[in-house]
């Protein structure tokens, strides 16, 4: 039987919800409201909440300053280059270990998940000195690597548990019908995991999106993608609050608009075989 | 043609021993039944006969030709799944024609096929639907529809009936019984409902523990059960089984006899037993009893029988239906 709620419990309920979710987007509010503000403004003490005078000076400034649309194409190509490339090796591997597991498999699984624990400055050093040695620094096709190879468990570990929930059956009967390994995996398993496949290619594509730590290390200006365009208005000779904010700004909002077209399939790919 | 046989077939997983060492052959045409309880490795053998599992050990020859190393595809046998196995995306139309276009067969020649098997079946009107929109019966139909298209040398079934309620269990029984009547092409048929066994096979195949305890035709094995084993399975209600002296006193271990081979009295009779329970179905009546120093019985009663819990009555055993085991478990003549 569902619990009995009174509608002064219900309402103080969705009040503090509706707190910590603002509290939750608070930073980012501040980010876009700054982005419009001039730099006097944006130091303002105490702080100018809605009553200043607007502006889109910053955005002009940003876009002449350093390009915006260059570093735009930069993330869009190694998010989505880089999840091709990964998918076309993780669809095959997460076949392998759902439907042909051997005794290693968990080990195997789990080993691909441990490399996730490692921090990435911990092979800093060494991927740096291969990138320099191999000419790959401020290089598309050298960050789109990394980011494939640093993304490759989460692809696998995804694809994994969906085609755990695929009825082994129907690969079987697929096989009775005489379709080859190929033709299996294109026409049956590929259209029944359209879905799973979706899901996980869009919560990869955020995480390249918003990579750091290898896109601002491994280039310079000609691969950076928006990451770097945040970075550069937080200079030694101080940050430009306003001008940061409006980078921010546009850096997240490619990101941010794709992610709410899609909270239903990513929340589905998150929580999917949680429960059956 | 499809005939199959099996030589010495063994399958072993790590150190589990599954199938060990089953010699057998099914004629062509025949409806074969693999009967028994549930991992006695009946399932494992049909899917080492579709070629979905590797031998151990053995020899699979279909038509007299050595399948071991063949690929389930070219065995040329269709399978019909527990699950039904559709393909979920495809029309109930692809789901039939995939193994056709899998063959690469020419597209007339396809759309003609599946229209046919579609007839047969009365799925004509589904052809466009999905899967999902179909009920567990035509569901079932679409399985088998996907099998027939094939011309296959034998149809494999897995337990095809087992996710269908009481009603419909029967009357797909029905029409898989008319299906190969109608094709007359060798079917195997694994089951653990004993009843589907006896209704449709011509040969029944029960197995224990992954080897084969008997086979022989559905009366054979009821009137002539070789152990105890397949006495106790073969058959519903169970087999009644007395020991110590009753039994000794016909020179056996143990006898057997059939709920319906022991005659009801409330005045005379060997056995002294006391009613626990009465089942009246109209047709039948199920006395179930017990008597001190002889164990519990089933009874059943042709037709309506006044008797309820409580009652304490007599039961004789027809001597001529007596089945008497020696202390293995094996057949004493």
């Amino acid at each position: 039987m569902a619990r009995k709620v009174s509608t002064t419990r219900r309402a103080s309920i969705t009040a503090l919800a509706w707190a910590v979710g603002l509290l939750i987007f608070f930073p980012i509010l501040w980010t876009v409201l700054t982005g419009f503000k001039t730099e006097g403004d944006a130091y303002a003490i105490p702080p100018k909440f809605l009553f200043f005078s607007w502006t889109l000076e910053n955005y002009t400034e940003v876009q002449q300053r350093s390009d915006y649309l260059a570093h735009a194409l930069n993330s869009i190509l190694l998010s989505v280059g880089s999840n091709i490339v990964g998918l076309i090796i993780a669809v095959p591997a997460a076949w392998a270990m759902a439907f042909s597991p051997t005794k290693r498999t968990k080990d195997l699984l789990m080993w691909m998940l441990s490399t996730k624990m490692m921090p990435s400055a911990g092979v800093f050093m060494a991927i740096y000195f291969l990138f320099q040695e191999f000419h790959l620094l401020d290089n598309r096709t050298g960050v789109g690597f990394v980011l494939m190879m640093s993304n490759l468990p989460i692809l696998v570990w995804m694809l994994y548990t969906y085609f755990k929930e695929i009825p082994v059956d129907i690969l079987e009967a697929a096989r009775m019908d005489g379709a080859t390994l190929f033709e299996e995996i294109v026409y049956v398993l590929t259209p029944m995991a359209i879905p799973g496949i979706a899901s996980t290619m869009l919560l990869s594509i955020i995480l390249s999106w918003n990579e750091a730590f290898w896109t601002l290390n491994l280039t310079t200006f000609n691969a950076a993608p928006l990451t770097y365009l945040i970075a550069q208005f937080s200079s030694p000779e101080g940050t430009f609050w306003a001008k940061l904010s409006a980078a921010s700004t546009l850096a997240i909002a490619p990101i941010l608009i794709l992610g709410w077209f899609s909270q239903k399939q990513l929340v589905r790919g998150l929580t999917f075989g949680a429960v059956k | 043609m499809g005939s199959i046989e099996l030589k010495n077939v063994r399958k072993d997983f790590g150190p589990i021993k599954v199938i060990n060492g089953v010699d057998l052959k099914i004629e062509d045409g025949e409806f074969a039944v693999f009967v028994g309880p549930s991992g006695c490795g009946k399932s494992t053998l049909l899917r080492l006969i579709a070629g979905l599992e590797d031998l151990s050990a053995g020899q699979i020859l279909i038509d007299g030709k050595d399948v071991s190393e063949v690929g389930p595809a070219q065995r040329g046998l269709a399978m019909v799944f527990q699950s039904y196995a559709l393909y979920p995306h495809m029309s109930v139309r692809g789901n039939i024609a995939f193994a056709l276009k899998m063959a690469k067969q020419p597209a007339e020649m396809i759309a003609a096929k599946v229209n046919k098997a579609a007839a047969t079946l009365n799925l004509t009107d589904y052809l466009d639907r999905k899967p999902r929109q179909l009920s567990g019966g035509q569901r079932q139909r679409v399985a088998i529809g996907r099998a027939i298209v094939r011309e296959p040398k034998a149809f494999l079934f897995d337990e095809p009936l087992s996710n269908l309620d009481a009603a419909l269990r029967v009357q797909m029984r029905v029409e898989i019984g008319e299906l190969h009547h109608q094709l007359k092409t060798t079917m195997i048929y694994v089951t653990h409902d004993q009843v589907e066994a006896m209704t449709m096979a011509d040969k029944i195949v029960v197995l224990d523990r992954g080897s084969v305890a008997q086979v022989g035709s559905p009366l054979e094995l009821y009137n002539k059960p070789n152990g105890l084993f397949v006495a106790k399975f073969i058959g519903s209600p169970i087999m009644n089984i007395v020991e110590g002296e009753h039994a000794a006193r016909r020179n056996a271990t143990s006898i057997g006899i059939r709920p319906e081979h022991l005659d009801i009295s409330k005045t005379a009779g060997e056995w002294p037993v006391r009613v626990r329970l009465a089942e009246h179905l109209g047709s039948d009546t199920f006395v179930y009893a017990e008597g001190e120093g002889l164990g519990h019985f089933t009874v059943r009663v042709a037709g309506e029988a006044d008797l309820r819990a409580g009652d304490n009555v007599f039961l004789t055993p027809r001597e001529d239906r007596i089945h008497k085991f020696d202390k293995d478990g094996r057949r004493l003549e």
